[in-house]
């Protein structure tokens, strides 16, 4: 970004979430994190199957149910109502976590606090006191087989989320395959990371500023 | 002849001993059995409780610690803006907390039901909820052992029941129930209805009633 030009055009949530529904494939299973990543089943391609997994022990978990249809016993796992979609199931939930942990999840999409070079993931702890809490995200994080990461740059350059390594507490480490962000999608590169693609008007220079170590240009983009 | 029904609540929790580990099934409202938890409200203290979260508002297990009947509580996630009463005796230094990743927390009470002393899990390798626990390297991973969490007392919530303690579960009620009746001296369950034995499908039939003690009506 040279001095005096404007700032980049950041992606929107909704167009991060978009961009990771974009790629989600048909017959996926899939497990979305809460917070950024519950946005992206508004955006999944209906014409494609894909098996959303809540840890409490849904597969097949399905949009919010009009108001006044909520069923107290049939919620996501951040709590809120939700419904089965056909060719749903429950589990109990070791049976989930025997899911997640044992490698049968395609997909899990989750937010973050930091993705270091080498893909370690800190999203569960800023340090410091306070109630400590962490749920699935650890055991989501070693046993899918992809790991993604969906996180906003913007205003971000004064507390970097692509570090060379993670000063918050670990959630993972080495488990990220690709982060989602609002310039763009990047892959640890151990160095740096690698651009895999960048929405129309955005250089790879203009992700530098939120990156302790260097971004560049991977050699195949996913997008053109 | 077995028959596992109870007429009431406080009969269902008798027995209860001070200083017991108490699991309890639920995750957020869905399948926790409120009632069964505030029948124990005023009884015994110094309760390890067992479950996903740490009580919300003034229920279930928020009122028990409310009370100062709970001296520690082992989950996974305690914290959000409802649980304030875990909060408050936390951060007081009155109340323990043992913090597990939450599919660790599972599998350690399905070990303990199903006779397993200890594991290994990748999960949580290389971070601050492995420290003080062996880790070593399985299969090129490195894993960390847990033990099995087994307790004096289970109170689960369940669908529907017949009198030899066999549970059906509603939809994501389910969650903890199955596995924390397994592993428990005593599972306690409280159903929305009891049939007559054989009208539950046994292709229906969630938890067999071998893991099953005392069945309430609520």
């Amino acid at each position: 970004m040279t001095a005096g030009s404007p700032p980049p055009a950041f992606l929107s949530r909704q167009q991060i979430a978009a961009l990771v529904a974009r790629d989600i494939p048909d017959g996926a299973c899939v497990n979305l994190g809460i917070g950024m990543p519950t946005r992206v089943a508004r955006y999944l391609d209906v014409s494609r199957d894909i098996v959303l997994h809540s840890e409490n022990g849904i597969l097949g978990m399905g949009p919010p149910p009009p108001d006044g249809e909520e069923d107290a016993d049939l919620v996501d796992a951040g709590k809120a109502p939700v419904t089965l979609v056909a060719g749903g199931a429950y589990v109990s939930h070791s049976d989930s976590f025997a899911i997640v942990r044992g490698g049968h999840l395609d997909i899990a999409i989750l937010g973050a606090y930091q993705v270091s070079q080498a893909g370690d993931i800190a999203n569960w702890s800023l340090g410091g006191a306070g109630i400590p809490a962490v749920g699935g995200a650890m055991d989501l994080t070693i046993g899918a087989r992809q790991t993604w990461v969906m996180l906003t740059l913007e205003g971000t350059a004064d507390r970097k989320k692509l570090v060379g390594a993670c000063g918050y507490p670990l959630t993972a480490s080495g488990a990220v395959d690709r982060i989602y962000t609002d310039l763009g999608v990047l892959v640890p590169a151990n160095p740096g990371f690698a651009v895999i693609e960048l929405p129309a008007g955005i250089e790879v220079a203009d992700l530098q500023p939120f990156s302790e170590v260097p971004v560049t240009l991977a050699e195949e983009l996913i997008r053109a | 002849m077995i028959d596992k029904q109870v007429a009431g609540l406080s009969e269902a929790v008798t027995g209860i001993a001070p200083g017991s580990t108490v699991l309890v099934s639920g995750f957020g409202d869905a399948g926790t059995p409120i009632e069964l938890v505030e029948a124990l409200v005023g009884g015994p203290g110094e309760l390890t409780i067992v479950a996903n979260n740490a009580g919300f508002g003034e229920r279930g297990i928020a009122a028990l610690i409310r009370e100062r009947q709970v001296r520690k509580v082992i989950c996974s996630f305690p914290r959000s803006p409802e649980q304030y009463w875990f909060e408050r005796r936390y951060l007081n230094d009155e109340i323990e907390l043992e913090l597990l990743p939450q599919g660790t927390l599972s599998e350690r009470i399905r070990a303990a039901g199903a006779g397993i002393g200890a594991f290994y899990t990748p999960t949580a390798a290389g971070t601050l909820l492995a420290e003080g626990k062996e880790q070593r390297e399985i299969g090129g991973r490195t894993q960390v052992l847990e033990y099995a969490l087994g307790a004096e007392v289970a109170l689960i919530k369940g669908d529907q029941a017949d009198r030899w303690g066999n549970l059906t579960y509603r939809k994501s009620a389910r969650n903890y129930a199955p596995t924390m009746a397994m592993a428990a001296q005593r599972t306690i369950a409280q159903v929305r209805e009891v049939v007559p034995l054989g009208q539950l499908d046994p292709e229906a039939i969630v938890t067999p009633g071998i893991f099953v003690d005392r069945v309430v009506v609520v």
